[in-house]
């Protein structure tokens, strides 16, 4: 367990690793190990899961299981669908290149993303109760795998579906367009501010994260023409006398050392401050699937809403005509009224805990991203120091060379 | 100078967001930002603000992660290393005043010369006046080995390009045939010249006009190849890009000649230079012509009519460039002779030290190629990043000011106070180091003009082959004209008395070889000559190459070195982490 990630996942006010049989309740999770199994097209990397804990349910003190990505998409899928408001925890993407699915830096970028991505929810005072992630952190391979296959289909949404609701939310004129009645549509002020907020900041992240990805690459990118310029000087030196041809040969050694500097910063930078980029468009995607949820909520609450209207009329009709059907209807209209009733709680849920989730959430990205800012800046200074300080030493040569 | 940059052919893109850094407000910068609007006091005041926020924020809360880092890992925290003098004051020519006087210039103290973007060469040609890009092409042509250290001193700018149209009458094609000419201005205190200060308006055909004739006044030398003819149509010779990218060959053609120790003494140059009105240097002839004007001789050659021999006032000038076909007949024949023949040819390239010089030059130029290309690419890379670490920047701010106008929580602040410390620092650190970049290209010219100079050694040693091969013709010619003679006067002799025009015959053929031998002492001392001068040039260039190369390497390790943190003469840029 790497103390950074755990740290950067959230305030754990669970954690407390120090004593595991202490009495204050914790739940720590590491995500380590990747290892490929399988072979061919059916290969793929599963992780090991460690569970540090002394809450009852779990079998303690620690439980080791074997996971692998889609078991992690499992364990978001049903959470998504239980606990509407909360903003769940985003995965890593699934990779979409072939080739880069069994690199080192992909698979250890995985690793890191899916280790903050158990341990945000462990350290979530709600979802730590879950009883899917109990089965998550505990359950055997093969009740892992029967509860996955099972899911598969049932509670995937298709991102197609998600996309349609949220241009619904986005334009009204559509709707009118299309000849649909009035939108059903929270239109709260408040709720407006805060959608377009949300997407309007995924633009704004976006655009970080790529300048930060290209970033990346051209220290990489400089590394590389570091190296060959440094071999370039050592030939050039090789027609120059004895002193002479000694210092070209330093320079193009102190080249490549530097060059070596290059590379490492550009995977510090990825791994430190890329990340946490787009991990912060991640979880603003996960927001806006809350709003998805909680406009789907709202729909239902307001469809509701007007067919117990209608059946109203319709009762006090059958109750003027005294008709037999009278009994039925009545029966029907409370079974309506309590669904009604249902969905306006289950609405006001969604509304109370994205109220509280979005201050949660402000705070959690100011720490994440201040840390992300510090890890730029000292990565960068430590890299700038370093190469000053290695040109630095071959001055003196340089200097007496060029007086001689 | 960020104007400037603005001009060069990059993309729109970069351009604009070129323009948006320059557009910034960068808080903390004591008012050393040129270029950035006022500073105003609210944002500083927010800035301010934040920090105090966040450092107690910092201090205060039990976060997890309160930085364990101890001091001297963190080298954000502990205090820079002492600096050596010499990156206070880097290795650079002097200053000049306007330079540093320009309101367009953006940079630090520290730097001397002018800091600008490496395409700027292109920019300013308006009315001959000196600007900042002008005075970077000083400083990149003249090497810093003996700047104005030196008693003479030959400065020449080329400007002003302006169309002039010919008078077409001797043309049978109507209409003008236009073309460019430039405004020479040339400073000197070489007491040829007889002036200190003077211009001309020369084309481009003058200027090869010039490079031709040194080429035969100075055989041997090494003498730096003019800017390349263009074949191209008129349209594309008026066009603004051209007519730049000429300018600036011209301009450092003319400079690298002036630095050539006996070629600024030239009288070519100096006519060059200073003749106002049409050169008044004999113009080449183009090869069509030449070759016409041989053939018509020809015939008159081979039949013995006139003289077929290579007289003495010939032999000094190679036979390419003549008119003279049977010579150059000769002299190809010759060539081919040594390089198929059985036997040895009768003068050989004897000197092993000058073989094994060649050798050594080849590979030189091998290995500058190389390197010249690594350089290239290296520069590029360090402007990518430098770029990029821009674009970054700004998008922070982008960022930032969106966080701060839809603040609803106070953390947003916060955390906008956070990013936009990272912007301006990122920013800061993209203007920084586009700033080295320009330095280092600088610095690394030295490796494209060396180049250069090899294609001038060629030219130095064909001299001498040529010489050679001239001679070896002539003592081909010789041992024949020899051979026909024995022949002669063993057949004359074996009719008594003597035969009328046999021995008229020997006459003309013992006139013939007598003036051949002249020829061929003329053809050896030139070829010695020449020797000669090869010997010398290659010598200066040994010695000014040591001298070039150890300062091109120092030039580039003491930039190399240049650190916004360390720089003391940058404001604080990381200090909002300490």
């Amino acid at each position: 367990m790497i103390p950074t990630q755990l740290q950067r996942s959230g305030s754990g006010s669970t954690q407390s690793p120090r004593s595991p049989s202490s009495q204050e309740p914790f739940l720590s999770v590491s995500v380590i190990d990747p290892a490929k199994m399988g072979n061919g097209v059916q290969a793929y990397i599963s992780y090991k899961v460690i569970t540090k804990t002394n809450l009852p349910d779990y079998q303690g003190p620690e439980k080791i299981v074997i996971r692998r990505y889609s078991d992690f998409v499992w364990l978001r899928d049903r959470l998504f669908e239980k606990y509407k408001g909360i903003f769940i925890p985003p995965l890593p993407e699934k990779s979409t290149v072939e080739k880069f699915r069994f690199t080192a830096e992909f698979i250890e970028m995985r690793r890191q993303a899916l280790d903050i991505f158990v341990n945000r929810i462990a350290s979530h005072h709600i979802l730590q109760q879950s009883e899917d992630l109990r089965i998550f952190l505990q359950a055997d391979e093969q009740t892992m795998e029967r509860a996955r296959s099972q899911e598969i289909g049932i509670f995937k949404k298709k991102p197609a579906d998600l996309m349609q609701i949220f241009k619904d939310v986005q334009s009204k004129v559509s709707d009118v367009v299309l000849g649909k009645e009035k939108p059903v549509e929270e239109s709260t002020p408040e709720y407006e501010k805060l959608k377009r907020y949300i997407f309007e900041l995924e633009d704004h992240l976006a655009e970080a994260q790529k300048h930060a990805y290209r970033l990346v690459k051209r220290h990489r990118e400089l590394g590389q023409s570091l190296s060959e310029f440094g071999k370039a000087v050592k030939l050039l030196g090789t027609c120059e006398d004895n002193a002479l041809g000694k210092v070209f040969s330093e320079v193009g050694d102190k080249a490549e050392i530097v060059s070596v500097k290059m590379q490492r910063e550009a995977h510090h930078l990825l791994m430190n401050f890329e990340e946490s980029l787009k991990d912060y468009v991640r979880a603003v995607q996960s927001i806006k699937a809350t709003i998805a949820e909680r406009a789907n909520a709202f729909k239902q609450q307001c469809e509701l809403a007007e067919t117990i209207k209608f059946k109203e009329i319709d009762l006090n009709k059958l109750r003027l005509t005294r008709s037999e059907k009278l009994a039925d209807a009545e029966r029907e209209y409370d079974v309506l009224k309590a669904d009604g009733e249902e969905a306006t709680r289950r609405f006001e849920a969604i509304v109370q805990l994205m109220n509280e989730e979005i201050v949660r959430f402000q705070e959690q990205k100011t720490l994440d991203m201040g840390l992300a800012f510090h890890e730029f800046a000292k990565g960068q200074a430590h890299l700038a120091n370093g190469i000053a300080e290695a040109w630095r030493s071959l001055l003196p040569k340089l200097e007496a060379c060029a007086s001689s | 100078m960020m104007g400037s940059e603005n001009q060069e052919g990059g993309e729109a893109r970069l351009q604009a967001s070129r323009e948006e850094m320059e557009s910034l407000v960068l808080d903390g910068d004591d008012g050393r930002d040129h270029i950035g609007n006022s500073i105003t006091s609210q944002s500083y005041a927010n800035y301010r603000s934040a920090m105090t926020t966040l450092s107690s924020s910092f201090a205060a809360s039990h976060h997890p992660l309160s930085f364990p880092t101890p001091a001297d890992s963190d080298p954000l925290l502990s205090p820079p290393s002492p600096q050596p003098p010499l990156l206070k004051s880097p290795n650079s020519p002097k200053p000049r005043t306007t330079a540093t006087d320009d309101p367009r210039h953006l940079d630090p103290p520290s730097y001397a010369d002018v800091v600008s973007s490496p395409l700027d060469d292109s920019i300013e040609a308006n009315g001959g006046s000196e600007s900042p890009s002008q005075h970077s092409e000083n400083s990149a042509s003249s090497f810093s080995r003996s700047p104005f250290s030196s008693s003479d001193y030959l400065e020449i700018v080329v400007s002003n390009p302006q169309k002039e149209a010919e008078s077409s009458k001797n043309s049978i094609v109507p209409g003008n045939n236009a073309y460019v000419t430039y405004l020479i201005t040339t400073k000197t205190n070489i007491s040829d010249y007889g002036g200190s200060q003077f211009s001309v308006r020369r084309r481009f055909r003058d200027v090869v006009t010039l490079s031709d004739r040194l080429s035969e006044a100075y055989r041997g030398f090494v003498i730096p190849p003019r800017p390349e003819k263009s074949v191209v149509e008129s349209q594309v010779m008026q066009k603004q890009e051209f007519v730049e990218q000429r300018r600036v060959a011209l301009q450092k053609y003319l400079r690298r000649l002036a630095a050539h120790p006996v070629i600024k003494k030239s009288d070519e140059l100096r006519v060059f230079l200073q003749v106002q009105g049409r050169l008044p240097l004999p113009t080449s002839v183009d090869v069509a012509s030449r070759m016409l004007d041989g053939a018509g001789k020809l015939p008159k050659q081979l039949f013995g009519d006139s003289r077929s021999v290579m007289g003495p006032q010939d032999v000094v000038q190679p036979a390419k460039g003549g008119r003279d076909l049977l010579r150059l007949f000769k002299e190809l024949k010759q060539s081919v002779a040594n390089d198929w023949g059985a036997s040895r040819p009768p003068a050989e390239e004897e000197d092993q030290e000058f073989l094994d010089r060649k050798q050594w030059l080849h590979d030189l130029e091998q290995h500058l190629t190389n390197a010249s290309k690594q350089a290239e690419a290296l520069v590029k890379a360090q402007q990518g990043l430098a770029d990029t670490m821009g674009e970054l920047g700004l998008a922070f701010i982008k960022l930032t000011k969106f966080e701060n106008e839809e603040a609803v929580l106070n953390t947003q602040r916060v955390r906008a106070a956070d990013m936009k410390s990272l912007a301006t620092t990122a920013v800061r650190v993209s203007r920084y180091h586009r700033g080295l970049n320009a330095q280092t290209v600088k610095h690394l010219d030295t490796l494209h003009e060396y180049l250069v100079l090899m294609l001038a050694v060629h030219n130095a040693f064909s001299d001498r082959s040529s010489a050679l091969l001239t001679v070896q013709t002539l003592l081909s010619e010789l041992s024949s004209l020899h051979s026909r003679a024995e022949k002669l006067e063993t057949a004359s002799s074996k009719i008594f008395g003597g035969d009328k025009s046999r021995i008229r015959k020997t006459e003309e053929l013992k006139d013939t070889i007598r003036v051949t031998e002249d020829a061929k002492g003329c053809a050896i001392r030139e070829y010695e000559r020449i020797k000669e001068n090869n010997r010398c040039e290659i010598e200066r260039l040994d010695r000014e190459r040591r001298t070039d190369f150890v300062n091109m390497l120092k030039g580039f390790v003491t930039n190399q070195c240049f650190n916004l943190i360390g720089d003391h003469t940058q404001p604080k840029t990381m200090a909002w982490l300490t």
